[in-house]
């Protein structure tokens, strides 16, 4: 193998990252569950995570920045390090998420228990299998397992959408239970923003493979 | 990782006066060389000096030969006659030379013919001087029926291509081949390339190698012996026998009269000091040329 | 002004080698073209068969067609007259070691016979300000010989010397590669100046290189040619593997 010191420091690179995301998972999916079982010790666990998930982003910065200045990476090496780049202020953004979402957890924690027209439950979990899905066509390189996350996104978005309109509406009827409503509102708002990020990694990911930038256009 | 093994410092000590000592001898022994070989040189200029010195005056180079037991005369018509002779062969074997060393290494490289041209020019090397002589008899005596300077000019040419052209050959190729390419990709042509580029790359050695044919044959005496002959007189018609500093000092040194024999120890010192100074001058005018670079 | 080169079908050999294979390619005038590809991949051969240089080799033989404008450089012009068309800037500078700097860039033009001392001396002031060497040797032009600049200079003087003869195509075989940094940086800025009015090939190792000066980039493999694209596709999405394996450093 040629240019062992680059190959291992793209592996590194990839790890981290890996790692990083690993912990980002974890914290949704630890505010998620603190939702339905509106426990306030996953959501301080939570909002621990946060440090080092932001330290691991600037870490990760480093190394590729590094890695652009001394390595001249050409082509699909100098896309990998670009799409890491990307994946990881991502990341770090539905980490940002997991901490919002389990900061209205804790406001609905002194709120008394209702019954909410909404599935939040599994709006987290498709947004969390959106996460995954993209991670797992990152490690493994394939475009196409990033396309299909890509298509996801229509389910996540209309689920948030009906969840504003039956919220706004259960607002207008029973203004007293308006605090739950506009806390779910919001951590449902967050997870379509997870979902969004999710898309970007998918997006990144095909760029990284096909040489083939895709944001911002709209799916067929 | 092993390590390099750790010596004492005794040993190292030792090593380094070994090598001192090694040094100090293999010089003593290449300057020892060189003094023996200058030795001799140096003998004989003295010697020369010594013995020639004295017969040398105006005279020597302004009269020709007095008649037997007269005192005075000189060799003047010798002198002159060398150097016309010479200048005739040079002007004939140096182009002629240059001209093979330049097919050799530009043309001919690897052809059958540059064989043939190389391996004639070694052979031509080795044959003795007084059977080119005897070439020059048959091929221009014998035919025109007297003897001439001309004939002699041939002889010396001839004896003189060989260096030329194996020195010409050898420092064409030592011009880089890169320097030639630099001008084949302007669009020179071939032949000029060779000519401004090559050859004035190569110019000092090709000079050096002139030189050395030159000071080799301007002391020849056996190939002027059955050709030039020599001449008791002033004569500068290389249609005539003709005399030359070499032939005259043989003449003399073998004659019986104690007057000639002076005359020729005084012969053999401005034959060698002419040598040296147009080599010498050759030298200067060579090198003067090289640093100005231009024409 | 600089003139396109269209190749077709150029196969060359070195007595038995076959060292270039069918390669087909248009080089756009004005612009400047990099060629790269590991040792011994025909790059070199490529380009002294464009100035017909590759024949000066006894035993080496070019096949095909090599159209500079509508000229077949082949049929229809002989090699000296090529070689005035289209210059070459060697990999090592080679100046003529016993001319001054004034001769050695007015060498193109007096060794074909032009002698005309105003016009040369316009032409080598025009020559070494366009090499960017004018401010650094217009006081020694006649007093120094071309071997006693530095390397950089020396290749400088070898482009001034190129210029001169006012070629319409410029070759460089890896023109940079015995130069440091510094005088690297100003050759490549030389190609960029010289680009409006010169077509440039320049034959390099160094990738980036090829990235900081080309428009236009081929990739040479074992003879043949792999790819030719914008510089910027080949380093960033070239479309063949073998391309992306060697500037990737895979291999090479």
């Amino acid at each position: 193998m040629i240019r062992i010191k680059f190959q291992q420091s793209l592996d590194e690179l990839k790890e981290r990252l890996l790692v990083m995301a690993g912990l980002v998972e974890q914290a949704i999916q630890r505010a998620t569950e603190a939702y339905s079982s509106r426990d306030q010790h996953l959501c301080e666990l939570v909002l621990l995570s946060e440090p080092a998930i932001n330290r691991m982003e600037r870490e990760i910065d480093g190394l590729a920045l590094d890695l652009l200045a001394m390595e001249q990476p050409m082509a699909v090496d100098l896309r990998f390090i670009l799409s890491v780049i990307r994946i990881n202020a991502d990341l770090e953004r539905v980490g940002d998420q997991a901490v919002n979402i389990a900061g209205r957890v804790q406001d609905l924690g002194t709120q008394a228990n209702v019954d909410l027209p909404v599935d939040i439950p599994r709006l987290a979990m498709l947004a969390g299998a959106m996460v995954r899905k993209a991670l797992q066509a990152f490690i493994e390189g394939d475009a196409d397992m990033a396309e299909s996350v890509l298509k996801l996104d229509d389910q996540v978005d209309e689920m948030n959408r009906d969840a504003f309109r039956s919220l706004g509406s259960l607002i207008k009827e029973k203004p007293e239970l308006a605090p739950q409503a506009l806390n779910a509102l919001i951590i449902s708002r967050n997870l379509e923003r997870v979902g969004d990020h999710a898309t970007n990694i998918a997006e990144d990911v095909i760029f990284w493979v096909r040489g083939a930038d895709v944001r911002h256009n709209s799916q067929d | 990782m092993s390590q390099l093994p750790v010596r004492s410092a005794n040993f190292e000590r030792y090593l380094t006066t070994r090598r001192s000592v090694t040094n100090g001898l293999v010089t003593f022994l290449a300057v020892g060389a060189t003094v023996l070989v200058l030795i001799p040189l140096g003998a004989i200029l003295f010697y020369l000096l010594y013995k020639g010195f004295s017969s040398l005056n105006l005279a020597f180079f302004t009269h020709v030969p007095a008649p037997v037991g007269e005192e005075g005369g000189g060799m003047a018509n010798a002198i002159i006659g060398s150097g016309v002779i010479l200048a005739l062969a040079s002007a004939m074997g140096i182009p002629f030379g240059i001209g093979a060393g330049v097919y050799l290494a530009e043309y001919g490289a690897g052809s059958k013919l540059a064989e043939a041209v190389r391996f004639t020019a070694d052979v031509l090397n080795g044959v003795p001087s007084i059977v080119m002589g005897i070439a020059a008899y048959s091929l221009i005596v014998a035919h025109q029926h007297h003897f001439s300077g001309f004939a002699g000019s041939v002889a010396l040419a001839i004896m003189m291509v060989p260096t030329v052209t194996r020195t010409t050959e050898e420092m064409l190729a030592t011009v880089p081949s890169n320097v030639r390419e630099a001008a084949l990709g302007l669009g020179i042509p071939k032949w000029r390339t060779v000519i401004s580029v090559s050859l004035r790359t190569a110019s000092p050695g090709i000079i050096t190698g002139c030189m050395l044919a030159f000071a080799r044959v301007a002391g020849e005496t056996a190939p002027l012996l059955f050709t030039a002959l020599g001449n008791q007189f002033f004569g500068v018609n290389l249609n005539q026998p003709m005399a030359a500093l070499p032939l005259q000092i043989y003449t003399y040194a073998i004659s019986p009269y104690d007057e000639w024999h002076r005359l020729a120890w005084a012969g053999a010192l401005v034959l060698i000091v002419m040598i040296m100074v147009s080599v010498t001058l050759v030298r200067i005018f060579a090198s003067r040329g090289a640093l100005k670079g231009g024409n | 002004m600089g003139v396109d080169i269209k190749v077709e079908s150029l196969n060359a050999w070195y007595g038995q080698t076959h060292t270039l294979k069918d390669v087909t390619l248009q080089i756009p005038a004005n612009h400047a073209t990099a060629l790269i590809g590991p040792s011994g991949c025909g790059k070199s051969t490529f380009v002294r068969c464009l100035n017909r240089m590759h024949e000066t080799n006894p035993i080496a033989r070019a096949e095909g067609t090599v159209m500079m404008g509508d000229v077949d450089i082949y049929k229809d012009a002989s090699p000296v007259e090529i070689r005035r068309r289209i210059g070459m800037v060697f990999q090592r500078p080679n100046p003529f070691p016993t001319m001054s700097i004034y001769d050695n860039v007015a060498s193109g033009l007096k060794l074909n016979g032009f002698n005309k001392r105003r016009v040369l001396d316009e032409v080598v002031e025009r020559s070494l300000k366009q090499a960017a060497l004018w401010e650094e040797v217009k006081d020694d032009l006649k007093k120094k010989s071309g071997a006693s600049l530095s390397g950089g200079q020396q290749q400088r003087l070898c482009i001034a010397r190129a210029l001169a003869v006012d070629p319409e195509v410029l070759l460089m075989d890896e023109p940079a590669s015995a130069l440091d940094p510094v005088s690297t940086a100003k050759i490549e800025d030389l190609i960029f100046k010289l680009k409006s009015q010169y077509t440039i090939v320049i034959v390099t190792h160094n990738m980036q290189q090829a990235a900081r000066v080309a428009e236009n980039t081929g990739f040479f493999l074992m003879g043949k040619l792999v790819e030719f694209a914008p510089t910027t596709k080949i380093f960033t999405n070239p479309s063949d593997k073998r391309t992306e394996d060697y500037i990737t450093g895979r291999f090479g």
